[in-house]
């Protein structure tokens, strides 16, 4: 059995290696998101998060609101109440009034459409990235990020977070001189308290990673039959080998 | 033995039986199958090392068969590309099954193969008389790197064509012709429509030929020699007297009924990885690759896919570019040679010496090490490192000739050794 030894480090390996996330990281270290993909009460307030916030400079333009209202279970009615802001047809996919060229002018870069910003960054990436706005005045828009330093993007929830002022360590190192981030400092406060900032981009992130693979949840409930199915399959099959080895002397 | 035997070389009777015989009278359908299937003996003492040449072929169907299905909807246009694969994910019925399937393929492809390739290091499967599978295996192995690198080209994502951009670069290092060359495989001065188009035209007809081609080649020579076994023993050279050897059951249907049960596990596997996690934490789709291909903005991290990383990081671990490129394209090319570079007298490792025996485990050890170094950034202890084991890999070829021949092994026992 020394070689299934083998075999099985092998996988072993490999299986190492697929649970190491690896996002690219920007700046320090990433906050943990902690989203709950099977909450859909939390993935309808991402989606109302989104539409309210984000869809006006971002698309999302993969995803149809038909997709949405079935996996989030809205129905048409509620889809082109409350999301479907420039939409006719709950068959569309979510786009942008902006146009693309002078978005590009005014904010230095056209925003990125998000479709599947969930599976490029990662949810603690665009959760931390959410909370790592800061009072920069030097930039155009007023604020800088922790994640994403020099980010063309303006603090859109301001009116909920408030503004902040964040607190640099200097560090020397061989001549260099890098700055850490260490803490945040509230200058105004929001109209949200600092949990329910928490739970607002927490909801948004989830929508985020929802939209950049709808099937997720449908994927892995198929996995567990097909898994089921292969067992089976499988005892079967050696039951089989038996019979037709049972000669081989 | 004899009576499933007899069962399943019986012709049919009645209509059946008349059909077959008039498809014989035109062609060999009854011998073929025989020659290769029925009466096509191999050692009744394989391992579980002797599945991975039947998993590949199962891997090159689901490839093959998922390409299909996926070439129906995608666009090779850098405009459409990136989108029309989003269209697949998400409006295509099944489309996102097909697509994981295929993507998770491409990997296990290669998790397949180097099993496959470690198993004929392991029992000498490519000396003689087996030289020749080896070779066109190995032929088989480049154009399967062919085929999966034009492949990651086609998502346009940034990934796709920062990795390219990197890779075909590289061909920029030999000297004169270099830039000649690398504007020849792009068909334009940067990586563009042009050569997405061309690169989609090798992955779907020119590769997937050759591919198939050498595959059946391949088989084709393994039926003429005969399969080696686990002890390194001809099991030709003990026949009994109908003329089938002693030690070998028929592929069909014992090794057929054996295999099943491996590609049952490997299916299992399989889908574990295509539902559960089909980016594989980033190693088999890469997160970088969900962004679309934009030629302004470098992808902080560069890396090819894993399963190059090990020759990847080889390159990088040389300081000039041109013998990074040499000693890059040497270390691919060099397994070619094993037939001749190994000079025991025995096959098997189970009857080699320790010197060939620590040999192996150091190459194992440092082909993965390698390929870790390969996703890892180029700096510090990593260069140091990678510079170490690229002198180990050489050394283990090029050293060969030398110590497996002062190598002591053990006597080969005349017949394969088989507990029931």
């Amino acid at each position: 059995m020394a070689k299934f030894n083998v075999i099985a480090r092998l996988v072993g390996v490999l299986v190492l290696l697929g649970a190491t996330q690896s996002f690219a990281a920007g700046g320090g270290a990433l906050e943990h998101a902690d989203i709950e993909p099977g909450n859909t009460a939390s993935l309808q307030r991402g989606a109302r998060n989104f539409m309210n916030y984000c869809s006006g400079c971002h698309s999302a333009k993969y995803v149809r609101y038909s997709t949405i209202g079935e996996d989030l279970e809205l129905s048409d009615e509620q889809l082109s109440e409350n999301l479907m802001f420039n939409a006719e047809k709950t068959f569309e996919t979510i786009k942008v009034s902006m146009p693309e060229a002078a978005a590009g002018r005014w904010f230095g870069v056209a925003p990125p459409d998000l479709s599947l910003i969930g599976r490029a960054k990662g949810a603690d990436y665009i959760y931390s990235f959410l909370k790592g706005f800061y009072v920069q005045l030097e930039s155009p828009t007023g604020v800088d990020n922790t994640v994403l330093a020099g980010t063309s993007m303006p603090h859109v929830l301001w009116e909920l977070q408030g503004y902040k002022k964040a607190i640099f360590a200097q560090h020397t190192e061989g001549g260099v001189t890098s700055k850490q981030f260490e803490s945040f400092e509230t200058l105004t406060e929001g109209s949200l308290d600092e949990e329910a900032y928490d739970e607002f981009v927490r909801d948004t992130v989830n929508f985020l990673v929802y939209i950049a693979e709808p099937i997720r949840s449908e994927r892995r409930t198929l996995g567990v039959w097909v898994l089921m199915y292969l067992i089976f399959f499988w005892i079967i099959a050696v039951m089989l080998k038996k019979q037709i080895w049972k000669d081989v002397k | 033995m004899a009576k499933v035997e007899a069962e399943v070389g019986k012709r049919p009777e009645g209509v059946w039986g008349g059909l077959i015989k008039w498809i014989d009278d035109r062609f060999p359908m009854t011998e073929t199958l025989e020659y290769h299937v029925t009466k096509y003996y191999a050692a009744k003492s394989f391992n579980w090392w002797y599945v991975f040449g039947v998993l590949a072929f199962v891997v090159l169907a689901i490839q093959l068969v998922t390409g299909i299905f996926l070439t129906m909807n995608y666009k090779p246009s850098a405009d459409e590309a990136f989108a029309s694969v989003e269209y697949i994910m998400r409006d295509v019925e099944w489309g996102w099954l097909i697509r994981y399937l295929h993507s998770t393929g491409a990997s296990f492809f290669f998790i397949v193969v180097y099993l496959h390739m470690f198993r004929a290091m392991l029992y000498g499967s490519y000396k003689k008389p087996r030289e020749l599978i080896w070779l066109i295996g190995m032929l088989i192995f480049f154009v399967l790197m062919a085929e999966a690198f034009a492949g990651y080209l086609l998502p346009w994502g940034q990934m796709s064509y920062w990795g390219a951009q990197v890779i075909i670069s590289l061909f920029g290092a030999i000297p004169v012709v270099g830039d000649g060359i690398v504007e020849f495989i792009r068909g334009d001065y940067s990586i563009s429509d042009i050569t997405l188009n061309r690169f989609f035209a090798l992955h779907v007809i020119a590769l997937p030929l050759a591919l198939i081609g050498l595959v059946f080649v391949h088989i084709v020579a393994l039926h003429e020699v005969g399969s080696n076994n686990p002890d390194g023993i001809e099991i030709k050279e003990h026949k009994g007297p109908d003329g089938v050897p002693l030690d070998g059951i028929a592929f069909h249907p014992y090794h057929t009924s054996k295999d099943l049960v491996a590609i049952i596990i490997f299916l299992m596997i399989f889908s574990a990885v295509v539902f559960f996690a089909p980016e594989m934490g980033g190693y088999f789709l890469e997160h970088a690759n969900f962004e679309p291909a934009n030629l302004r903005a470098t992808p902080e991290h560069i890396a090819p896919v894993w399963y190059f990383t090990p020759f990847y990081a080889i390159l990088r671990a040389v300081p000039d570019k041109l013998w990074g490129f040499i000693l890059f394209g040497l270390s691919v090319v060099l397994p070619v040679f094993l037939p001749w570079l190994d000079r025991s007298r025995v096959k098997s490792i189970r009857y080699r010496g320790w010197i060939y025996k620590s040999a192996l485990t150091i190459f194992v050890i440092t082909f993965l090490t390698l390929g870790w170094l390969g996703v890892q950034p180029a700096e510090g202890i990593y260069v140091l490192m990678a510079r170490i084991f690229t002198v180990v890999y050489f050394a283990f070829f090029l050293l060969m000739p030398y110590y497996t021949k002062i190598d002591k092994t053990k006597p080969v026992p005349e017949r394969v050794v088989y507990h029931g």
